[in-house]
C-alpha cells in the first residue's frame, strides 16, 4: 500500500474519532484536527493532499464543516497522477455542490480529463460530471459526453449514458442530440450498458415526447426481445440473483415498456405476451422475483386495457397479501392504492385482508392499510368499515390513534348515510380517542346534532351516558356539556324517545353532575370549563328546582384562577340573580338551528367572517325574536376563548351560535378591536376590556341594537324589568342590572335625574381630572345635560384652558361656557354641555375630547375618548 | 405541454436519493448523497431516520415513510444500511441493490464490517460510485464493479 493511502495520520484520527466518549470530546478532536489541515493546507505541500482530503470527507461525514479544504479538490484533480484525481474527484462529489461557484472552476479539468487517454481518467471524469453538474456545465460538455457513449470500453459507455441522464434532465433542449446515441445502447449484450441505456431512454421519453414518440415506433419490439432473452436465458453466475438473471435489468426494461405503453394501444398489445410470461413464469419465493412480479404488476396496470393480464396482475396482488413476508405485503397495499383506479371491485374482493392490516403491530404496513381502506369506503360498505375501525379503534396503539380516529371521522363525514347514524358513529369515536379528534370535527357534530331536531333527545341521552363512562376524553365532554345545556330537559324527562332506546333515569341533578365534574376537574382546559359554565346558566333557567345548587357552583368560579372564567361566573352569576324577577328565560333560549351550509364554508375557510355573519337569518329562531342575540351572545363566550388556540374554532363558532346582531355588532364579532364603538360582542363578556364601565355602555347599545333590528316593541317587551328601584343601589350587581334596568320603557324613570344616572370620572391623568354628573330634562328624553368639571390635580395653575369635545353624527353637542379658563392648583372650574342624541335607546353617548392649557407657559395637550357614560342617556 | 412534463421530471424522481451507512449505535459510517442537502439538513435527516429504523424490531418491514422519502434499510449484523428513495421506486429491488452492495464489500474485505469502511472510507465510495450514479444502477456485476478498484490496488 501507498504511504499515502494508508496514511498512519488519517488511521490515527480515525481512532481517536472512535475513542470520544462524548459529542463535545469528538467536536474537540475534529477541531484540532480541521486547524491541522488548514495550517497543512497553508504550506501548499503536494504530498499532503490526498491525506488532507481523505481526513476531510472523514470530518464530513460526521457532519462538520469543510468548506476550507475544496480548493484542494479542485488542485488533486488538476494533478497528473491517477490516485490524486480520483480522490480529488470524490471529494469533489462528496463536499461540493451545483451551485457554488468553485465548480465552475473545474469545468475546464473536467473537460481534459474526458479527453484523456487513460480510460480510467475518462471514468473519473464522466462519474463526477453525472453526479453534480450544473446546467451550465452540461451544455459546456454535452458535445464530449455524446462521443463517449460510442467509447470502445463499456465501462465509459454505461457511464457516459448515466452521465448523459443528469444531461438532458438539466437542459432539456439538449434531449434530442442524445436520441440515436440512447437507441444504439439498446442493442448492447453488456448488462452495465443496457441498463444505463435503458435508463437513459426512459429520462429522454419523460422529458421529450418527439423521443418517446421515436422509441415507441423503433425499439419496443426491441426491447421486448431483450427482455424475452433475459428472463429465457440460461444460467449466468455473474448476474444471478435467486434463480433470476439480472432482476435489476428485468426491472428498468419493465419500467421503460410501462412508459412505451402507456396511452398506446398497439405498443401494449405487442408487449402482452412478454408481461404474461415474466407474470406466470417468475419464480416468487424470493424477493428478487417478488421485485420483478411486483415491477410487471406495476406495469401491466399503466398500460392499455388489457383485461386478461389485469386479472393476473390482481390475482399476484393477492398472493402478496396473503404472504406472510411483511415487505411483500407492504408492496401489495402498496399497488392496491393503484390497482382501485381500474378494478374497484377486484380490490374490494381483498377488504377482510386489508382491514387486518390495519391492525398490524407494524406501524408502516398499517400506515399503508389505513390509507387504503379510506379508498375503498363507499356507499354501500360504508357501515361496516366503519365498524371494523372503530372496534379496532378501541384496541389500538395510542400513538395509532390519531391516524385511525381521524381518518374514521373523515370517512363517516364524507359517506354517512343517515343522521342518526353519524352521530352515532362519532360519539364511538369521541368516546374512544376524543383527546385526539380536532376542533373542527366536533364543531361539525354540534352543527349535525343542532340540525337533528327530532334526534335532540336521543343525542343527549347518548351523550350523557357516554360521558359517564369516558370522561377523559376532552372533546367527548364538550360535546356532552353542551348538549346537556341545550337539551337537558329532554334528557331528563326522556322526551323524543325513539324504539331503539333503553328509558333512562337521569334527575336533574345527575346532569348538573356532569357538568360540575367537567367544571371542576383540574384537567379541562379553558373551553371545556367555559362551556361549561354557558351549560350550567342554561340549566339554572331549565331545571327551576335546584337553580341554587347550579348557583352556587357558578359562583365557585368566581375565586377561578382564570380571569375568564372568574369575569363570566359574576356576570352569570347576575343574571341569575335577577333570576326571579326577569321574565329573563328567554335569554337562554335553546340555541337556534345552526345552519350547515354556512358552517361548511367557514370550515374550509373560503368566506370572510362578516359576510356569512350577517347573512344568517334569524327567522328559524322558534320564539322571542330579540332573544335570539342575546342567547348568540351568552355563548359566544366559548367561541372567544377558542379564538385563541385555534383560529377555525373562532370562526366557527361564530358561526354555530348564528349570530345576527345587526350590522354593527356583527361586524364587530367578526373583526373585534380596531373600531372603539363596536365592541359590543367582546364588551358584554368584557374580554379584552380593562373596564367594566364601558362593559355597561357596550351591553345596552348591544341590546338596544338587536331590539331594533327586529322588533323594538317586542324587544323592550321581553327584556324590560319593573325595575324595582332599590337595584339601583345594589352595586355588587349593578352592571347587570344596568344592562337590564336601562331598556326600561317606563317614562318616569327618564324623567327623573340624579341617581339614575351615577356620575362617572370621564377622564383621568396624573395632572387633571374631568368628572361628569347627568341630569335629563323632563320632556325629552333624548336630551342629556352634562355638567362637566375640571379638577386640576397638579401643585401648578393651569392658563387658556379650553375644553373641545366631538360626537358621532347621531349626537349633537351643544358646549356652554366654562366658569373660567384659568385652573388653580387644586382648584376646579366646571362647564356645561348639552347632548341630544336621535339614536336614544338604541346607541349610548360616546365622546372625544381634547384639552389645551398652557402649564409654565408651555402647550400643553391631552385627549382622550369617553366611553362610560351610563346605558340609556 | 412538453414544458409541463420537463418540469415534472426535474422535480425529484432520481430513483436512490442517498445511502447511509449507520452502526447500531446511531453513528453514520457513510453517507452519499445524490442531491444538496445543508450539512444542518443532512444532520437533522440521518438523525430522524437512523431513531425511526434503529426502533423497529426484525419481524417489521424494511420499509419506514419518512418525509417525501421512503427508506429501505436491512441491517447486516452491526451495520445498518439504509437507502432513501422517491415514492415510486421499487422498494423489493432496493432491497435487493442493498444485498448487491453488502456483497460486492464482502467479497472485497472478506466480510465486511463497520471499522472496514471507517479505515477505508474512500474505498467504499469507489465501490458506490462504480454502482450508482446520479441515484441510478449503473453495474450489477461484482466483477465489473471491483475491477478497476483491484486495478488501483495492484498498481500500489
Amino acid at each position: 500500500m501507498n504511504s499515502i493511502f494508508s496514511g498512519t495520520r488519517l488511521r490515527d484520527m480515525i481512532r481517536s474519532i472512535r475513542a470520544c466518549k462524548t459529542a463535545a470530546e469528538e467536536r474537540g478532536v475534529v477541531r484540532k484536527e480541521c486547524a491541522d489541515i488548514r495550517a497543512s493546507i497553508n504550506e501548499n505541500d503536494p504530498h499532503d493532499r490526498h491525506r488532507n482530503l481523505a481526513k476531510l470527507m472523514f470530518i464530513h461525514m460526521l457532519g462538520y464543516p469543510t468548506h476550507f479544504g475544496q480548493m484542494e479538490c479542485l488542485k488533486l484533480i488538476a494533478s497528473p497522477g491517477f490516485p490524486e484525481k480520483r480522490i480529488g474527484y470524490l471529494g469533489l462529489m462528496l463536499l461540493l455542490d451545483e451551485r457554488q461557484e468553485v465548480l465552475m472552476l473545474v469545468t475546464n479539468s473536467l473537460k481534459q480529463d474526458l479527453n484523456h487517454t487513460n480510460q480510467y481518467v475518462v471514468g473519473l471524469a464522466l462519474c463526477a460530471l453525472g453526479n453534480i453538474c450544473s446546467a451550465e456545465m452540461a451544455r459546456d460538455l454535452a458535445p464530449e459526453v455524446e462521443r463517449l457513449i460510442q467509447f470502445r470500453d463499456p465501462n465509459i459507455r454505461k457511464k457516459a449514458a448515466l452521465c448523459s441522464t443528469r444531461i438532458v434532465r438539466k437542459v432539456p433542449d439538449l434531449a434530442e442530440n442524445f436520441i440515436n446515441a440512447a437507441s444504439s445502447l439498446l442493442k448492447e449484450k453488456h448488462h452495465g450498458v443496457l441498463i444505463t441505456g435503458v435508463q437513459l431512454c426512459y429520462e429522454l421519453c419523460t422529458i421529450n415526447d418527439e423521443a418517446l414518440e421515436y422509441f415507441r415506433k423503433k425499439c419496443t419490439e426491441g426491447l421486448i426481445k431483450t427482455l424475452r432473452d433475459i428472463t429465457n436465458s440460461a444460467y449466468q453466475p455473474e448476474y444471478d440473483v435467486a434463480g433470476i438473471t439480472d432482476p435489476f435489468l428485468h426491472i428498468r426494461l419493465l419500467k421503460l415498456l410501462r412508459v412505451l405503453g402507456h396511452g398506446d394501444a398497439d405498443a401494449s398489445d405487442l408487449m402482452t405476451d412478454i408481461l404474461a410470461q415474466v407474470a406466470t413464469k417468475t419464480e416468487s419465493n424470493k424477493n428478487a422475483g417478488n421485485a420483478v412480479l411486483y415491477e410487471c404488476v406495476e406495469t401491466i396496470m399503466a398500460i392499455e386495457d388489457t383485461s386478461s393480464l389485469r386479472v393476473l396482475a390482481i390475482n399476484i396482488l393477492g398472493r402478496f397479501l396473503s404472504n406472510r413476508d411483511n415487505n411483500i405485503r407492504y408492496v401489495a397495499l402498496n399497488m392496491l392504492m393503484k390497482a382501485i383506479a381500474f378494478d374497484d371491485q377486484a380490490v374490494q374482493r381483498h377488504r377482510v385482508t386489508i382491514l387486518e392490516c390495519v391492525k398490524d403491530p407494524d406501524a408502516s404496513i398499517r400506515k399503508r392499510a389505513l390509507e387504503l381502506v379510506s379508498l375503498l369506503v363507499n356507499e354501500n360498505n360504508v357501515k361496516q368499515l366503519t365498524k371494523e375501525l372503530i372496534d379496532y379503534l378501541e384496541i389500538s396503539d395510542e400513538d395509532f390513534k390519531e391516524d385511525l380516529s381521524a381518518k374514521i371521522c373523515s370517512i363517516v363525514e364524507k359517506f354517512s348515510p343517515e343522521k342518526i347514524w353519524y352521530i352515532d358513529q362519532m360519539l364511538k369515536v369521541l368516546s374512544e380517542a376524543g383527546k385526539f379528534v380536532k376542533d373542527d370535527v366536533w364543531h361539525a357534530l354540534i352543527v349535525v346534532i343542532s340540525n337533528a331536531s327530532e334526534l335532540h333527545g336521543y343525542t343527549v341521552r347518548a351523550l350523557y351516558k357516554a360521558v359517564l363512562t369516558y370522561s377523559e376524553q376532552e372533546t367527548l365532554v364538550r360535546v356532552a356539556i353542551w348538549c346537556i345545556g341545550e337539551y337537558g330537559d329532554l334528557l331528563v324527562n326522556n322526551v323524543g324517545m325513539l324504539g331503539i332506546e333503553d328509558p333512562i333515569t337521569v334527575t336533574e341533578s345527575d346532569a348538573v353532575d356532569v357538568v360540575e365534574d367537567a367544571i371542576t376537574r383540574h384537567n379541562s382546559d379553558m373551553t371545556t370549563k367555559a362551556m361549561a359554565l354557558v351549560a350550567l346558566l342554561k340549566l339554572s333557567s331549565r331545571f327551576p328546582s335546584i337553580s341554587e345548587r347550579i348557583k352556587d357552583i357558578i359562583v365557585k368560579q368566581k375565586g377561578s384562577l382564570l380571569l375568564e372564567m372568574q369575569q363570566r361566573a359574576i356576570e352569570f352569576n347576575s343574571i341569575v340573580d335577577r333570576h326571579k324577577n326577569i321574565r329573563w328565560s328567554s335569554l337562554v333560549e335553546r340555541m337556534p338551528v345552526l345552519d350547515e351550509a354556512t358552517f361548511n364554508v367557514r370550515r374550509a375557510g373560503s368566506l370572510p367572517a362578516s359576510v356569512s355573519t350577517m347573512a344568517k337569518p334569524s327567522v328559524s329562531i322558534p320564539n322571542g325574536v330579540a332573544a335570539a342575540p342575546l342567547v348568540d351572545l351568552l355563548d359566544l363566550g366559548s367561541d372567544d376563548i377558542m379564538a385563541a388556540p385555534s383560529s377555525s374554532g373562532a370562526d366557527f363558532l361564530q358561526d354555530l351560535l348564528g349570530v345576527d346582531l345587526g350590522s354593527s355588532s356583527a361586524q364587530s364579532g367578526a373583526t373585534p378591536g380596531p373600531k372603539a364603538g363596536a365592541d359590543l360582542l367582546m364588551d358584554i363578556l368584557s374580554i379584552g376590556t380593562p373596564s367594566p364601565a364601558q362593559n355597561n355602555t357596550s351591553s345596552i347599545d348591544l341590546l338596544s341594537t338587536a331590539g331594533i333590528n327586529n322588533n323594538p316593541s317586542n324587544a323592550l317587551d321581553t327584556l324590560s324589568s319593573p325595575a324595582p328601584p332599590h337595584i339601583a343601589t345594589t352595586a355588587s350587581a349593578g352592571g347587570m342590572f344596568d344592562l337590564l334596568d336601562g331598556l326600561s320603557p317606563s317614562p318616569s324613570k327618564e324623567a327623573t335625574n340624579g341617581p339614575a344616572y351615577p356620575p362617572i370620572v370621564a377622564y383621568e391623568s396624573s395632572t387633571l381630572k374631568i368628572e361628569f354628573t347627568f341630569s335629563k330634562p323632563s320632556g325629552n328624553p333624548q336630551e342629556t345635560n352634562v355638567q362637566a368639571t375640571f379638577i386640576n390635580l397638579s401643585p401648578n395653575t393651569f392658563t387658556d384652558f379650553i375644553f373641545q369635545a366631538a360626537v358621532p353624527k347621531f349626537l349633537q353637542l351643544h358646549l356652554d361656557p366654562a366658569s373660567s379658563n384659568t385652573l388653580p392648583a387644586s382648584g376646579n372650574i366646571t362647564q356645561n354641555l348639552r347632548v341630544t342624541n336621535s339614536q336614544h335607546g338604541k346607541k349610548s353617548l360616546v365622546m372625544r375630547m381634547r384639552i389645551g392649557y398652557k402649564l409654565n407657559g408651555k402647550d400643553v395637550l391631552e385627549e382622550g375618548q369617553i366611553n362610560n357614560f351610563p346605558r340609556g342617556l | 405541454r412538453s414544458e409541463k412534463r420537463t418540469q415534472k421530471a426535474l422535480e425529484g424522481k432520481m430513483g436512490i436519493r442517498f445511502i447511509l451507512m449507520v452502526n447500531k449505535q446511531g453513528q453514520t459510517r457513510l453517507a452519499q448523497y445524490y442531491e444538496w442537502l445543508t450539512l444542518e439538513q443532512r444532520r437533522a435527516l440521518e438523525g430522524e431516520i437512523v431513531r425511526k429504523c434503529l426502533a423497529r424490531n426484525d419481524q417489521q418491514c424494511s420499509f419506514v415513510e419518512h418525509r417525501n422519502y421512503k427508506i429501505v434499510y436491512r441491517r447486516y449484523a452491526s451495520l445498518f444500511f439504509m437507502v432513501g428513495v422517491d415514492d415510486d421506486e421499487n422498494e423489493l429491488a432496493i432491497l435487493e441493490f442493498i444485498h448487491l452492495l453488502v456483497e460486492t464489500m464482502d467479497k472485497h474485505f472478506g466480510n465486511v464490517c463497520e471499522l472496514d469502511i471507517m479505515f477505508h472510507l474512500e474505498k467504499a465510495h469507489f465501490m458506490l460510485e462504480e454502482m450508482v450514479m446520479n441515484g441510478c444502477i449503473v453495474e450489477t456485476s461484482k466483477a465489473n464493479i471491483l475491477s478497476p478498484i483491484q486495478l488501483m490496488d495492484k498498481a500500489h
